[in-house]
């Protein structure tokens, strides 16, 4: 469990994460969302003992990260794949790290096994290609064998077949009772992964729900009409309130309607004897829903420091 | 997935065997430790050959036994170039962990920061305790080897030898512990090789031997210490020169190092990584 409250990080008049509260609970993937700069990865090394919060405090199993004189076998994390040394090989490097916390070495081969490595582990790192690399870290960060575990952006750089083991190596390891604590600038990436979801947007938090509660704020719901008589239908769905955004080529007859729900929109074109070609309503997506209100929060923010 | 079921142990030992682990796993480690070797050994070849030279010309006959020629045995351009490699290594050791992220890493498996700064000493201590025991040994033997042909060798009990030699194998793992230390308080690869350079070697040129008070700054200089441990003649009386002392002299063998490391420890603790 990762619990934090109130976490704040200012470098000098600018800050990073401000007043941060949110729970990270175990059995579960939790995902952690924010458009670029919103202090994801800041408020990650302040969990990790990396970074003094100016204010505030973060905790893994209720203790403060920093308190353990070695970290692996209380957290993995892979903060950027790029922090390894490119001249040594992928077995050195995991070799070091499991030595330095008295893991015993026939880990490091398992790990290797478990992220696919296996062939390459002799080879320098410094010729893995990204995918390589987060393969690499993952691989790290499973090696103390951990109850909580942190990934960010683990899948940047990874092939499709890497995605979805991944994806699967992560639900599998809820499943074994970790916490799991996954950070991304994609929404998308969370739809297929995450149950709960923690979203901030310049260092402030945004939402900490499950993922359909989060999916179900998107406002813009609407339905998708098809008429051959689309502009007499547009003026009757205008004078019952409702608000009409032409969808498609010009002239292709289709309407994306809002303020009005599907069942009233098909009674009121039978009404007006219009015929309809298509009747569907559209559920704003994830990843809608994180645009709308990431967005909010950085025009609110941009607004106040005008 | 297996489980280690073994609690967490927090062993010093683990931590220095892991740096052991990361230095030995290092191509460029072995490279350079090569490079350096033949080198200062080759130019105590080539002073104690010119030295030879020298004496072939003047055609002295040794009257009595040979005196010691320390620089000779531990030519400056050798032995300043082997202090400039190993305090650049001992740098590199933490500023390529800086400059990669690894540090990183490395910190979330081991957050106990300063165990970490003093497993590298104990490991950066170690080899180039060995490299400078093994150099100094060979490059003496070499000069000696070739002196003896003018019959102007000495032997390794000689008096003024075993000090120049231990001096000598010694100011590679000073050199390398003062480079670390950089290395934590930069961070950043060029800056430290630069600073460390112009610590270990620039620095010291700047204070002169004839007034009191640069002499004595020059003389908490390692590369003066090292000098004036080697040398085996005492000062003339009548100098207008200051002269260090030997026990002041190995008293900043022992200071460098001790300070850089103290202050490597205790600014990781405090600082984000």
């Amino acid at each position: 469990m990762i619990e934090v409250n109130e976490l704040t990080k200012r470098y000098g008049d600018k800050t990073a994460v401000e007043r941060l509260t949110f729970t990270v609970r175990p059995g579960q993937v939790t995902g952690f969302l924010g458009p670029n700069g919103a202090g994801k990865t800041t408020t990650l090394r302040m969990i990790l003992g990396l970074d003094e919060p100016t204010a505030g405090s973060a905790t893994v199993g209720k203790t403060d990260f920093r308190s353990h004189p070695r970290g692996l076998r209380h957290v993995g994390a892979l903060l950027d794949a790029g922090q390894v040394h490119g001249g040594r090989s992928a077995a050195a490097h995991l070799s070091a790290l499991a030595r330095s916390n008295g893991i015993p070495p026939r880990r490091v081969e398992e790990v290797l096994q478990e992220v696919g490595l296996a062939e390459a582990a002799r080879g320098r790192i410094g010729g893995f290609s990204l995918g390589m690399k987060q393969r690499l870290g993952i691989a790290a960060a499973l090696l103390g064998d951990p109850p909580v575990l942190m990934f960010d952006e683990p899948i940047n750089g990874m092939d499709p077949e890497g995605v979805l083991w991944v994806r699967r190596l992560f639900r599998r390891l809820a499943a074994e009772g970790r916490t799991v604590f996954l950070s991304s600038h994609l929404m998308s990436e969370m739809e297929n992964t995450a149950d709960q979801l923690v979203v901030i947007g310049r260092g402030r938090l945004i939402a900490a729900e499950p993922l359909e509660e989060f999916a179900a704020r998107g406002t813009h719901r609407s339905v998708v009409v098809g008429s051959p008589r689309a502009t007499e239908l547009a003026a009757v769905l205008t004078a019952a309130g409702a608000s009409i955004l032409p969808q498609g080529p010009a002239g292709a007859g289709r309407l994306a309607v809002t303020g009005l729900p599907a069942d009233r929109i098909g009674a009121l074109a039978l009404e007006q004897r219009i015929a309809l070609t298509e009747l569907t309503t559209r559920t704003a997506s994830l990843e809608e829903a994180f645009m709308e209100l990431t967005a909010d929060s950085v025009e609110y923010l941009a607004g106040q420091h005008r | 997935m297996t489980t280690l079921t073994s609690p967490s142990p927090a062993r010093f030992r683990d931590l220095i065997a892991a740096e052991w682990i990361k230095t030995r796993s290092l191509r460029s480690t072995w490279w350079t430790i090569a490079l350096v070797g033949l080198f200062v050994i080759g130019s105590a070849a080539v002073a104690a050959l010119a030295d030879s030279h020298n004496l072939a010309a003047a055609r002295t006959t040794p009257s009595g036994p040979a005196d010691f020629r320390p620089f000779d045995a531990f030519p400056q351009p050798g032995y300043m170039t082997l202090m400039l490699v190993a305090g650049s290594v001992g740098a590199i050791t933490v500023v390529s962990e800086y400059s990669s992220g690894l540090i990183r890493t490395t910190t979330v498996a081991v957050p106990a920061r300063g165990s970490v700064i003093l497993a590298k000493a104990t490991v950066v201590a170690a080899l180039w305790m060995a490299v400078g025991t093994v150099v100094a040994t060979g490059s003496f033997l070499v000069s000696q080897a070739i002196l003896d042909a003018q019959h102007a060798g000495v032997s390794i009990t000689h008096p003024g030898v075993p000090r120049a030699l231990v001096a000598s194998a010694l100011l590679a793992p000073v050199c390398a512990l003062i480079g670390l230390g950089l290395g934590v308080l930069i961070r950043h690869s060029a800056a430290t090789m630069a600073t460390c350079a112009f610590t270990l070697l620039m620095l010291p040129t700047v204070f002169s031997q004839s007034k009191r008070w640069s002499a004595d700054v020059n003389h908490t200089m390692v590369v003066a210490a090292w000098q004036r441990l080697v040398q085996n003649w005492a000062p003339e009386p009548g100098s207008r020169m200051f002269s260090a002392t030997v026990p002041g002299s190995w008293t900043v063998y022992g200071l460098w190092p001790l300070i850089a490391v103290v202050v490597a420890v205790l600014v990781v603790r405090g600082r984000d990584v």
